[in-house]
């Protein structure tokens, strides 16, 4: 029997196993960004910079060097490697509360210096890594473990719609959001990815691609219910699409 | 080269760029903003790079990411400023990264003022931010000296991968001295086979990180770190002393207090007391061997600090209870005068007989 390989990992993520929960797309994002890195053939000539948050163990997943950042400060390490090392690929792979909470500061300062990096902000609208506590990104009327009785807008404030708010600073080159709850989408997201890379490439400034994920550990829903709310209640309030393309002027 | 006026903010920032420093992020803050603006105009005619960060944080984290790929980097701030730098260093010591970070220390605490003080003696040498670690700390009292220093910090760095921090306060940072510098020569940026600079082509990727979520595994890293803090305490440890073999009694001050201590000093000599000087100028490592040299000999030692009475927790460590140890300290940016010092000294030593 002659066997054919149809299918294989890519080079882009080590051989080490995962630690996320069964059903959570932190492990899907992981491979389209490896996947994307392989495919560009810039492994070698990347550095990536993990953060706080279930993705803290990413520096051990993806197959290029690899640098810890404190909780939210990813964007200023990554600043930091990117001004010494311009011609090298450099991307933070940070989750909602690193970014849109602690690190917002680090985030929109270095969008708007328009540095030369790829964000890859995943938004599961919870603090998965510390027992599901609300994000900035948690939806109105969302339980998590420090809003019991549903996010209230008038008490806990209102999510942060991150793509809508980079996009609006001249910093940005590329902003698009997308969602992993389907396979179209899936596809979908892992062009964005390129594409932000891409225009990391061409040196034009600050890219990111905000991926909605599912915590069905933190949501309390098994993984296929977790796709669906992500489909029915989370795209909803953090539409999809281009939201920055500098080469095309702005999207929206 | 020939003598150059210069203000010590400006002597650090040249000082630097003289120990092959190319890449600086900073925030302004007084009383050391002139070392920042003069980076700003130096670096890039080094072929170097400065950044204005968005604050402190922001600023010790790209120091973090830059110090990772190798280079010579470094950032400045003061009181306020250092305090929110802690985070950062912390990380950098875990991580094993080596930088300069340099504090022009003003009066605190909270906003406190922007004249010159001591008072973050405690933060910088006792750790100041979370986890068990320690970062060598230079402390010069002359702005000439802030040359030799800021290159021997860079070197502590490289040597035992680690954050250094350079302390200076508000007076150093401000007063004006002719200063000498070498000329400026090329060097070369040391390999370090570790920094994360992409793979390419070199095998394995290379990890910075300062996580090791197993207990026992990050108590050997702790291990690790702790023999590395005991090479730096055995090797590191500089000082100067005056005058001490036939003292009575000893001051001991660091920075700007022993500039002035020593005028005093000299005073009281003329006057006939046999009064010595300790002045230590690494204060992590506290240099503890001239204290070990007199204290069975000496009747006592005196603090003199623009503290509280923080470094005189270190002395009497050093001394063991085998003299006394007295503490003189102004507080708030106060600056002690010579005469001041004078009269403590004579108040110690039990009066002068004219
Ligand atoms: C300074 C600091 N504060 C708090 C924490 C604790 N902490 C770890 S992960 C996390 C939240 C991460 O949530 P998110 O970024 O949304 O990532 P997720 O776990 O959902 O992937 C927090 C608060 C920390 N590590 N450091
Ligand atoms: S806690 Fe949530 S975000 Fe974290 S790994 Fe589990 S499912 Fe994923």
């Amino acid at each position: 029997m002659i066997m054919k390989t149809v299918f294989e990992k890519t080079s882009g993520l080590t051989d080490n196993q995962t630690h996320y929960c069964p059903g959570c797309t932190h492990g899907i994002i992981h491979r389209m960004v490896g996947e994307v890195l392989e495919e560009m053939g810039i492994l070698e000539d990347t550095v990536g910079v993990a953060s706080v948050g279930c993705s803290v163990l990413s520096y051990e997943y993806f197959n290029c060097d690899m640098t810890q950042a404190a909780h939210g400060r990813a964007p200023a390490v990554a600043t930091g490697i990117k001004r010494v090392l311009p011609d090298r690929f450099v991307f933070t792979y940070q989750g909602d509360g690193d970014l849109a909470s602690i690190g917002i500061a680090e985030a929109v300062h270095a969008a708007a210096r328009g540095e030369n990096i790829t964000v890859i902000f995943v938004n599961n609208a919870i603090y998965g890594m510390t027992g599901g506590q609300m994000a900035p990104t948690t939806l109105v009327g969302q339980k998590t473990a420090t809003t019991p009785f549903g996010r209230d807008g008038s008490i806990q404030g209102l999510p942060i719609r991150v793509s809508e708010m980079l996009s609006t600073l001249d910093g940005t080159a590329y902003i698009e959001r997308v969602s992993t709850h389907d396979v179209p989408n899936i596809l979908k997201a892992k062009k964005a990815i390129r594409k932000a890379f891409e225009t990391q490439k061409q040196g034009l400034g600050f890219s990111m691609v905000e991926v909605l994920s599912s915590c069905p550990t933190n949501w309390g829903l098994d993984p296929n219910e977790s796709l669906d709310w992500i489909k029915d209640n989370m795209v909803p309030a953090y539409p999809l699409g281009v939201y920055k393309d500098a080469q095309k002027g702005d999207v929206r | 080269m020939g003598k150059v006026l210069m203000k010590g903010n400006e002597v650090i920032a040249e000082a630097a760029v003289h120990a092959g420093c190319k890449y600086f992020f900073g925030y302004p803050i007084t009383p050391q903003s002139e070392l920042v603006a003069y980076m700003a105009r130096r670096l890039p005619e080094v072929g170097g790079l400065f950044l204005q960060a968005e604050s402190e944080v922001a600023a010790i984290n790209m120091v973090y990411g830059a110090a990772g790929t190798g280079v010579r980097v470094m950032t400045s701030s003061s009181s306020p400023g250092f305090s929110l730098k802690q985070e950062g260093i912390s990380y950098l010591v875990g991580a094993e990264l080596p930088a300069l970070i340099v504090n022009v220390v003003r009066g605190g605490p909270g906003l406190g003022n922007i004249q010159p003080a001591q008072s973050d003696y405690f933060q910088v040498t006792k750790g100041g931010g979370h986890g068990d670690y320690h970062t060598p700390v230079l402390a010069p009292s002359t702005l000439q000296e802030i040359i030799d220093l800021t290159e021997a910090a860079f070197d502590i760095a490289d040597r035992y991968r680690t954050p250094v921090i350079l302390l200076g306060d508000g007076m150093l940072g401000q007063m004006m001295e002719p200063v000498e510098f070498k000329e400026l020569s090329e060097r070369e940026p040391e390999q370090k086979e570790w920094a994360t600079t992409g793979t390419r082509g070199d095998g394995k990727p290379r990890i910075i990180s300062s996580l090791e979520l197993n207990a026992d595994a990050l108590e050997k890293r702790n291990e690790l770190l702790q023999k590395k803090f005991a090479l730096i305490k055995q090797n590191e440890s500089r000082y100067e002393t005056f005058e001490t073999e036939d003292a009575d009694y000893i001051v001991t001050a660091y920075g700007t207090a022993a500039r002035i201590a020593m005028n005093a000093i000299n005073k009281v000599r003329k006057d006939g007391l046999k009064i010595g000087m300790i002045r230590p100028i690494t204060l992590w490592p506290f240099p503890e061997q001239p204290f070990i040299e007199t204290r069975d000999r000496v009747k006592g030692y005196l603090s003199v600090e623009m503290s509280a009475g923080q470094m005189v927790e270190d002395v009497r460590l050093a001394v063991e209870g085998r003299a006394p140890v007295s503490f003189f300290g102004r507080t708030g940016g106060v600056v002690p005068t010579q005469e001041e010092i004078y009269d403590q000294i004579i108040k110690l030593a039990g009066g002068v007989e004219v």
